[in-house]
């Protein structure tokens, strides 16, 4: 049966078996004289089980710039004149009646307008709020989704369906389906890092691990949280007193006793253990490094509005390209500070600037580098804000909202779909999260129907039983 | 000769899913081999959702099945052979676009069966087991009881023997961990390493099946199945006390409560007669599942999430079926309907919850606590009704009261009092009456003596209250009206309304006419008669001894969930279970008792290569522990663990920050002292949205859905949890200090008393090599950096022992770490 035949699939990735890694692979784990140098890192890390990918990649990473609490499209990437106009005037009841509602249950609904001015940027006149003066510079590298809808009305369903394509828990994240579908070139690295920043105005939502979560995927995709205060990996520093090259010696010790071990009970587990020492091991010298910002030019400083060191959204910034050099297949940063209920006008634009900058930046600097086009930049929330006002904010909606996607194989400078005149329902080429998925999978060389794991019966995949492609905004 | 070459591929096929020896064409076998293929090819368009069926087809019932795609008898005339084996794009089944096509050897398989009549069978485990006679085996000698005979039987069907039976030390090390999660100590191992009775195993087995640890052991299990957490799971994911619920679960298990009353308790302890505070307690799994506080969640929408929760869980955690496929489209495989999915959720309608908000607590006397909280709440209705009690008396002495008052002021009164006061007495509603009364009562002179008696009582009754734990607690109140939601959406109210029913394929309830309960549903869930329950349960109880199930799939036993390996013996087992009085301790003994459970789990080539994942059991199984229990078997082996069982979760160290993406409030982890830090991994606070990281890295689930197959993965995290959180380093010195004191005189005694604690065996001579040269190493380098060695050994909130040398001690903490983390020291075998 199909379950029993992936089982000893994934057994085998998980080192139970010789086939997964290759015999002479695992040989060199317990002797490791048989390779060497780059031989031997070549072996040890996932490849992935959609190898060769179904078809031609258009990139090879995606960065995820997570805007959680849910950003208003009706400030940032989605002008409405009509709703300006009916600013304080009740809400159609025709758009509302009917549909779920957050905290404005009960409430009477009145327009509010859009708290910040348009403009058109770039040559292809892509219309941005001022809110983001630097992002307007690179406007022709971006396509904006302006009809995006999701089905869950409140932060924690709604950040469980962005990530993994339903709003039941325990399903794996898009990064852990990402990682086990094409494994990660970095051997030092895990394959799905999840950086995270807070905003200053008080608008901030909890998020939750399970939103990188590897769901019923082997825990070894689990997206790994790094943090910008403490150890940057939990428990990456040696123990106080400990030097490196002690903890080298505790590891060789180790090492070498679990080589012994085999000897007599032949258990190719022990081959995958000593590989994740070695990893460990490695990730407890890389990771310092990678976090050290000091080695950047102060024009890239500069470029980031950044120093480092500080958890800011724009430090995650520049740590992501840092990342996306260094072979990490997937990277999420959470800002979180967009839960404008109240205060939208000067809040939105607060959180704004914290992100600005540095997502222009980004982008500029990947492009620079010569990795914006093998990079996929998602930028966007759980969901968006209603077109009526909740005091001087925006309620959570979810029946219209927006995001933009950059880097290789997106078509720049173009602004895909509609809301209606209120920006409250998408109704011109709608996007449902599923989509987004497919269309992400897809310019990883993925088939999102085929990237499935079995569990309870069922292949399951990030899309869940729907997903089609946003044609129109591929090159 | 192609037609043979074609069966060999068959006869290969199907040989190397099922059997490596036996090579004679068999009948093919409906449920082995036809079924999964329409299952994972056809049923989406063809199975039993009629929501999704094309062409009106539908190839999971033979009476649909025969009148279009199938003749049975006759291959060649059916249809359903011409579409799967068609080159053409626009006629093949499954659809050219679907890109599954059936492989030649899935095809003739399907042909075979149609020209050997076509005869389908009821999915196997929708049939109540019956109990099959012992298979006839060769090697009587080793077929100990039942379970080896069964196994006995199928190792030599795949032409296997078993693997000889393990070392002693071995053997306690794995019956410990099996049965309660901890590792034996020295003077255990020599105990039954040198009883030469016959009866020392089984005195083993007995003895730990009797140790309190059995039930935390049992519970860690458990308390995945049923979704146990200290925080309520979603968004602002806030405390809540259930910890009485895992005091119930490690009670139960220790006390070998039936399976079947505990299913009852769970599901409905508080429909029970007169229930107890146990069964109160217990009925707090259905309060489990993840709740919101969210502002501007809707009641309506969460409710229906709960409802779909309950079902989830209930049916994966008794039944082994994935129920909730059916919230919005009959099943595609398994013969749940969508109705079936709404009229079992109906049957938790009636629980009284928040559908938003924090979950009310209740709290739990004692009985006789309890019975002192009545008396008192009699004497004070009584004391509160000679206080309002008319009185001429009082009446006239409060219109006394009255007129001074007016004449000295007001003031100092509340302010309802005093406005009335200022009213003509003639004009003032009885409402103001009633408030300046009330007032005057509760200071009139001559109530005094009353008035401290009720203070008196209040003071004795509500610390009784106030002292006692809290729980969440199922209480019934009038059902709410449960509706067919189309498609799972909450918002449309336009669906059926249902009663609580059971899956109508499998049986249907007779309650008289009166709407079906908890309770009658927990009653069909462990009747004799459900096909399910029994199986499901043996089969976990497999996977603790065994490492995997006779079914594989512990949570899918519909036709997409894998087959057992053992048929016979799955339902050998589950008759077994029930007819004992759904003894768990008996069943588990059963298996431990099996010369198939005591053999080695080291596998020649040979046997590796036959059978790479154990299907045949021709050896034991060898894995990782699960994730609490390597924290407990290190602290257990630092002599750091803390023997405690039960109470409020407890918090260890936990890096600072961890929580900082809560909200609503802010929280920060504070880490406990004392003993505290030091008990068992299934007493740490199980914070669903951040989980403790060293659990999350060894795959503890953070139980948001049952989880009754944990992952087990291998990950460079769990190094570093195992090289570097405080608890391990805190180990290892715990450890080192404990090897100078107690170790012996020179380096090999030493690392062999630590070998024994950590391994259960002595130290082989090259590990001696290794370790003395290591900790030689780190002597030289500690006594040259003594600030390095000082912090070192201070790790953790214990002082280093005084009277030690540090630069020593740091050398051996290097060594104990080494030790903790080794493989061998993490593994089960």
């Amino acid at each position: 049966m199909l379950s029993l035949a992936t089982r000893i699939n994934r057994r085998a990735f998980l080192g139970h078996s010789a086939c997964g890694l290759g015999s002479i692979a695992l040989a060199s784990l317990l002797d490791p004289g048989l390779l060497r140098g780059a031989d031997r890192d070549k072996v040890q890390g996932w490849k992935g089980v959609i190898n060769p990918p179904h078809h031609d990649p258009k990139v090879k990473r995606v960065i995820w710039l997570y805007m959680a609490g849910g950003p208003s499209h009706l400030e940032t990437f989605d002008y409405k004149p009509t709703l300006a106009k009916m600013n304080g005037k009740p809400m159609p009841e025709s758009f509302t009646k009917g549909q779920p509602i957050a905290q404005l249950q009960g409430a009477k609904l009145n327009c509010l307008a859009p708290q910040h001015e348009f403009k058109k940027c770039g040559q292809s006149g892509q219309e941005i709020s001022s809110l983001f003066r630097h992002l307007a510079g690179v406007a022709d590298d971006i396509a904006i989704i302006r009809s995006l809808h999701t089905n869950a009305i409140n932060h924690d369903p709604a950040h469980t369906l962005m990530n993994t394509g339903t709003t039941i828990s325990g399903r794996p994240s898009a990064g852990s389906w990402v990682w086990y579908g094409l494994g990660s070139d970095s051997e030092n690295l895990p394959g799905f890092i999840v950086l995270t920043s807070t905003g200053a105005s008080g608008q901030q939502q909890p998020i939750a691990q399970r939103q990188w979560h590897s769901g019923f995927l082997p825990g070894n995709f689990q997206g790994v949280h790094f943090h910008s205060k403490g150890d940057p990996v939990l428990y990456v520093k040696s123990p106080e007193g400990v030097t490196a090259d002690r903890q080298r010696d505790v590891v060789d010790a180790i090492q070498a006793l679990n080589r012994l071990y085999n000897e007599q009970v032949k258990d190719s587990e022990i081959a995958t253990r000593i590989s994740q020492y070695e990893m460990a091991f490695r990730m407890q010298s890389s990771v310092p490094g990678l976090m050290d910002l000091s080695a950047e030019t102060k024009e890239t400083l500069d470029l980031y509005g950044t120093r480092g060191g500080d958890g800011s959204f724009a430090a995650n910034c520049l740590l992501a390209r840092r990342l996306a050099e260094r072979g990490v297949r997937f990277i999420q940063l959470y800002h979180r500070d967009w839960d404008h209920h109240g205060g939208i006008k000067n809040d939105i634009q607060k959180v704004a600037k914290e992100v600005d900058q540095a997502m222009a930046a980004l982008l500029k600097d990947l492009k620079r580098r010569g990795l914006l086009d093998s990079t996929l930049v998602i930028w966007g929330g759980e969901f968006g804000r209603t077109p009526m006002a909740q005091g001087n904010g925006r309620d959570h909606h979810i029946k219209g909202f927006s995001m933009w996607l950059a880097g290789g194989g997106i078509k720049g400078g173009i602004t895909y779909g509609a809301t209606d005149e209120f920006g409250y329902n998408a109704v011109e080429n709608v996007v449902h999260v599923n989509d987004l998925h497919a269309t992400m999978l897809h310019l990883l060389g993925i088939d999102h129907e085929r990237l499935t794991y079995p569990y309870q019966g069922r292949n399951f995949r990030l899309t869940d039983v729907a997903g089609k492609l946003i044609q129109g905004v591929l090159a | 000769m192609r037609k043979k070459a074609f069966v060999a591929v068959v006869v290969l096929a199907a040989a190397s899913r099922l059997s490596a020896a036996d090579a004679t064409p068999k009948i093919i076998d409906y449920s082995r081999e036809v079924q999964p293929i329409l299952s994972a090819h056809c049923y989406a368009c063809h199975g039993p959702d009629d929501g999704k069926r094309k062409a009106k087809l539908r190839l999971d019932r033979r009476d649909a099945a025969i009148k279009k795609a199938i003749k049975p008898g006759d291959a060649a005339h059916s249809s359903l052979i011409s579409r799967v084996s068609s080159d053409d794009d626009d006629e093949v089944m499954p659809p050219a676009n679907k890109k599954d096509r059936l492989t030649p050897a899935q095809i003739d398989v399907l042909r075979r069966w149609i020209d050997e009549g076509a005869k389908f069978d009821i999915h196997w485990s929708y049939v109540k087991p019956v109990r099959p006679a012992l298979p006839a085996v060769k090697n009587k000698s080793w077929a100990h009881n039942a379970v080896d005979t069964f196994i006995a039987a199928s190792q030599e069907a795949h032409g296997l023997a078993p693997a000889p039976e393990t070392d002693r030390i071995t053997l306690i090390r794995r019956l410990s961990f099996d049965l309660t999660g901890l590792p034996p100590a020295p003077e255990e191992v020599d105990g039954f390493v040198n009883d030469t009775s016959p009866e020392a195993y089984e005195k083993l087995v007995n003895r730990l099946l009797a140790s309190k640890h059995y039930g935390e052991r049992m519970a860690m299990y458990w308390l995945d199945a049923v979704r146990y957490a200290d925080t309520a799971g979603y968004h602002s994911d806030n405390h809540r006390d259930v910890w009485l619920f895992r005091n119930y679960v490690i009670d139960a298990f220790n006390a070998n409560k039936r399976f079947d009353q505990f299913t009852i308790e769970q599901l409905a302890g508080d429909l029970l007669p007169n229930p107890t505070n146990e069964q109160r307690i217990a009925s707090g799994y259905n309060r489990l599942l993840q709740t919101t506080e969210e502002g501007g969640a809707q009641p309506k929408e969460y409710t229906a999430k709960y409802a779909a929760d309950r079902v989830r869980n209930a049916s994966s955690v008794w039944l082994a079926s994935t129920m909730g496929c059916c919230e919005c489209h009959n099943h595609k495989f398994d013969p749940f309907t969508t109705r079936d999915f709404y009229s079992f959720g109906a049957f938790f309608a009636d629980i009284q919850e928040k559908a938003v908000g924090r979950q009310d607590q209740t709290p739990i006397l004692p009985p006789e606590d309890a019975a002192r909280v009545k008396l008192f709440d009699e004497q004070l209705a009584l004391l509160r009704s000679t206080l309002d009690r008319p009185s001429i008396e009082l009446d006239a002495l409060q219109a006394v009261w009255e007129k001074s008052v007016r004449a000295e002021g007001v003031k100092g009164l509340p302010k309802p009092v005093a406005d009335a006061l200022a009213i003509d007495p003639a004009k003032r509603t009885p409402q103001q009456k009633q408030a300046i009364t009330k007032h005057y009562r509760s200071i009139a002179p001559e109530l005094e003596a009353i008035r401290k008696a009720t203070a008196d009582v209040q003071a004795k009754r509500d610390p009784l209250l106030k002292n006692a734990p809290t729980t969440l607690v199922t209480t019934a109140i009038p059902p709410r009206v449960v509706r067919v939601l189309p498609r799972g959406n909450w918002l449309d109210d336009s669906g059926e309304v249902v009663q609580p029913t059971v899956p109508v394929f499998l049986a249907s309830l007779d309650t008289k006419g009166k709407r079906a309960t908890r309770l009658d549903l927990a009653k069909w869930i462990v009747a004799p008669e459900n096909p399910l329950t029994a199986r499901v349960f043996v089969n976990r109880l497999w996977k603790i001894c065994f490492g995997q199930g006779i079914v594989k799939s512990l949570d899918d036993f519909g036709i997409q969930g894998s087959l057992p390996s053992h048929p016979q013996l799955l339902d050998w087992l589950a008759v077994e279970f029930v007819e004992k009085g759904w003894d768990i301790k008996y069943l588990l003994k059963l298996m431990t008792m099996s010369n198939t459970y005591r053999q080695s789990s080291v596998a020649s080539q040979v046997v590796r290569e036959k059978d790479p994942t154990n299907i045949w059991l021709a050896r034991q199984g060898r894995f990782r522990l699960e994730a609490e229990m390597v924290r407990d078997n290190c602290l257990a082996v630092s002599g750091l663990l803390s023997s405690k069982i039960g109470g409020p979760s407890v918090k260890p160290y936990q890096p600072a920050g961890y929580w900082s993406f809560l909200n609503f409030p802010k929280r920060e982890w504070q880490a406990d002292k004392g003993e505290s830090v030091y008990r068992r991994g299934l007493y740490t606070y199980w914070c669903r949205t951040f989980l403790h990281p060293s659990l999350l890295a060894f795959d503890a689930p953070t139980r948001e859905e049952c989880t009754v197959d944990r992952t087990r993965s291998s990950t460079p995290l769990q190094a570093l949890v195992l090289l570097n959180d405080p608890i391990y380093v805190e180990a290892a010195r715990s450890l080192a200090a404990r090897i100078m004191k107690e170790g012996g005189p020179d380096m090999e005694t030493r690392l062999n008393w630590t070998y024994r604690r950590a391994l259960s065996r002595g130290v082989k001579s090259e590990e001696v090599k290794l370790l003395t040269e290591l900790y030689q190493k780190h002597l030289t380098e500690f006594q040259k950096d003594m600030p390095g060695a000082q912090k070192a050994v201070t790790v953790g909130q214990l002082s280093a022992p005084k009277n030690m040398d540090t630069a020593e001690l740091a050398a051996w903490t290097s060594v104990a770490r080494v030790i903790l983390n080794l493989h061998e020291t993490v593994t089960r075998n």
